[in-house]
């Protein structure tokens, strides 16, 4: 009987591990066809740019964007994200005439959420002839590669790696908000929209994205004359109960609670501040982003909750209507921010391209030379935000969009 | 009125610790092993009142009792399996290690079947929160349930064990397994009863957390089932009434610690607190020296 037991179990814990293993070598391959196909499509585009396109046409040059980021694993949802949205941008782009003239050629690689497979599926691009970096997805693989691509001096420009370590190499830049920046973009918000005069924080202080946003946000308050009343910190190890978070946040008359943290935590905080009676406003950054999603949630529990994230699916702009039209008809749901930056990113690379008056015929290096100085003199009205600029140093300047839950959903507030 | 505010929150933390602690400290005091899959069984006692609740749209009562037979069967196959052979080992490290696999196992079997997305958990408890002092201070309905059903599951265990055939073959397992199986007390089946209960308790106790803390994931049960360890040893592991006062204290001294002295440091406080208690009072507050006679 024992031994019958043990077998069975012993058999249930294989299968639950050859299960685990399935469904990890599918995505891989599928992003080659479509470009090809974009290719075919586009022939007859030399009206458009008039005095490079023979050229291109009659050598069959184009411009070679790689693409790297997990497309398997723990964070599959933000590589297959901006996979797929950066095909819709390079398929657009290519419809429309291709980058100076050039088509464009788009090859994305799984990296698994692993730095070393990071670096593995640079050198493949490499081998493949990339000119262009459009990667890592994560701040992790998108540092282990950003040094690979300074030795090869590769312009390189990443989605979402939110690190500030992820653009310490002059060559790399970055769509979405760095981590500090989005405590700086917070306060300035509030105090320049007058959403309140006396701040309470609750932040994740064993979490470097809570804490690095905590730290910039205090500095910006303090400098901008915003008052926190209180700064409460939790720790990975105890995170179940806030009540004395929120007690001090009460007691000192904060009129809004500033949270930097992920929803999960958030979802927590919104149910304990609702039983003890507390009612104030809450704010937060990207990371709440997603707390509509939490299974069974009651989403009256975070009705007027603000945050500030970059992209909105619901937003009524054209360019965003028509991206989110097409990323649904392709892929069957709604993008999420890391679509949005990904689409950006690839027509930030056009406009910079277009600015240097590039050519697939050039050296990488001498494409991100000319790229490197085109960035800082680009404007980019992009899903993510408009009349972006960069700085020299990597990080973009965008006014942030600030959202607001209203009858259970996210609205733009206008 | 503050500080009162503070206390009764540090209660109502405390009182789910000490429900947790009782299935610890029950199993503990029989079958002298640390069962530190209680945890994860309380989480997935958690999972199936959330399922059968939001799935099937069954009453709250008829779903905790479901959830509580559900959880006694899982108590049951685990010992069974995990822990029955291991009875016997040369080290009681075996028992404790597998303790641990069989922690690990229900994470990821859960994480497996679930998803790590977050659900949010509907209260089963429908009461009004209690205001005291004209409003200043209020006690919620969950904390008020969870220390009744503490207090009440205390009483019941303890004239469980005190006064009928099966709780006497317990005591007597405690004390020796030996002896109690030259008497003719039935040992695995005894064992086998206080993992069943034991586990059953961890479905109500899933309940009541999941009620004050809405929110479930696979890891759910981890911390709180580690903290609510410390509390059983802080009042003395084995003694039932122990683990009532020892996770009352805890959670009190969590939140005084937490609101006086620093947010952050909380934890470091509670443990502190645990090295010296157990410096002065090797057994916990309410534990009894055992003697070795030679």
């Amino acid at each position: 009987m024992k031994k019958v037991l043990s077998m069975v179990l012993v058999a249930a814990m294989t299968m639950s591990l050859l299960a685990g293993c399935a469904s990890n070598d599918t995505a891989s391959a599928s992003t080659d066809s479509s470009t090809t196909q974009a290719q075919a499509d586009s022939v007859d585009t030399s009206d458009t740019s008039a005095d490079s396109t023979d050229g291109a046409a009659a050598s069959g040059e184009t411009f070679k964007i790689g693409g790297i980021g997990p497309i398997t694993g723990g964070a599959a949802v933000y590589g297959i994200a901006v996979m797929n949205a950066a095909q819709i941008a390079v398929d657009e782009i290519n419809a429309a005439g291709g980058i100076n003239g050039y088509q464009v050629e788009y090859n994305f690689q799984d990296d698994e959420l692993d730095n070393e497979k990071s670096v593995n599926a640079y050198n493949n691009l490499k081998d493949w002839g990339m000119q262009i970096l459009m990667g890592s997805v994560t701040s992790g693989c998108c540092v282990a590669v950003a040094a690979e691509s300074a030795k090869d001096n590769m312009f390189q420009i990443t989605p979402s790696g939110s690190s500030v370590d992820c653009i310490t190499n002059p060559n790399v830049f970055q769509v979405c908000f760095t981590d500090p920046n989005q405590g700086i973009a917070a306060a300035d918000y509030i105090k320049d929209n007058n959403v309140a005069s006396k701040v309470a924080v609750i932040y994740d202080s064993s979490d470097v994205y809570s804490s690095g946003i905590y730290a910039k946000f205090a500095e910006e308050a303090s400098a901008k004359g915003l008052e926190i009343v209180s700064a409460e910190a939790f720790t990975a190890d105890n995170k179940t109960d806030f009540s004395v978070q929120l007690q001090k946040a009460q007691e000192n008359g904060a009129d809004l609670v500033f949270l930097p943290i992920y929803y999960t935590e958030a979802s927590l905080i919104l149910s304990q501040a609702d039983k003890m009676g507390f009612d104030t406003k809450f704010f937060g950054c990207d990371g709440l982003d997603g707390i509509l999603g939490v299974e069974n949630f009651d989403a009256s529990l975070a009705e007027g909750v603000m945050l500030l994230t970059p992209f909105a699916a619901d937003a009524t702009d054209d360019a965003t209507v028509a991206f989110v039209t097409e990323y649904n008809k392709r892929f069957g749901e709604n993008p999420n921010q890391f679509a949005a930056d990904a689409y950006d990113a690839i027509y930030t690379i056009k406009a910079v391209l277009e600015a240097g008056n590039v050519t697939p015929s050039m050296s990488v290096s001498d494409i991100c030379e000319s790229a490197k100085s085109g960035m800082t003199s680009v404007s980019i009205d992009g899903l993510t935000g408009l009349a972006m600029t960069w700085s020299a140093d990597g990080a973009v300047n965008k006014a942030p969009k600030a959202m607001e839950i209203k009858g259970g959903e996210y609205k733009l507030i206008q | 009125m503050r500080f009162l505010n503070y206390l009764i929150n540090g209660i109502s933390l405390g009182s789910v610790y000490a429900i947790i602690a009782l299935g610890y400290t029950m199993v503990y005091g029989i079958a002298k092993m640390l069962n530190f899959a209680h945890g994860d069984i309380i989480m997935v006692g958690s999972y199936a009142i959330f399922c059968l609740m939001s799935l099937t749209g069954l009453s709250p009562v008829v779903s905790v009792v479901l959830a509580v037979l559900i959880c006694t069967a899982l108590g049951i196959t685990v010992e069974a399996i995990a822990y029955r052979p291991l009875r016997g080992a040369a080290s009681p490290l075996a028992v404790l290690i597998t303790a641990i696999g069989v922690s690990y196992f229900l994470q990821n079997m859960a994480l497996l079947i679930f998803g790590a997305n977050t659900k949010q958990f509907t209260s089963v408890i429908n009461m009004e929160p209690l205001s005291l002092f004209g409003g200043s201070v209020t006690i919620t309905g969950e904390t008020i349930v969870t220390i009744i059903s503490c207090i009440l599951i205390m009483v019941l265990l303890l004239t469980f064990i005190n006064k009928t055939k099966a709780g006497q073959a317990m005591l007597a397992v405690s004390e020796d397994q030996g002896a109690a199986k030259l008497m003719g007390v039935n040992v695995n089946g005894t064992i086998s009863l206080t993992f069943a209960i034991g586990s059953g308790l961890a479905a109500i106790a899933g309940m009541l957390l999941s009620s004050s803390y809405p929110s479930l994931t696979p890891y759910t049960g981890s911390m709180p089932g580690i903290k609510a360890f410390v509390a059983a040893v802080f009042g003395g592991i084995g003694s039932i009434p122990g683990a009532f006062i020892g996770g009352i204290i805890l959670g009190i001294i969590e939140i005084l610690s937490k609101a006086y002295i620093s947010s952050q440091l909380s934890d470091a406080i509670v443990f502190m607190v645990l090295i010296i208690v157990l410096l002065v009072r090797p057994t916990g507050l309410l534990g009894k020296k055992i003697q070795e006679k030679v």
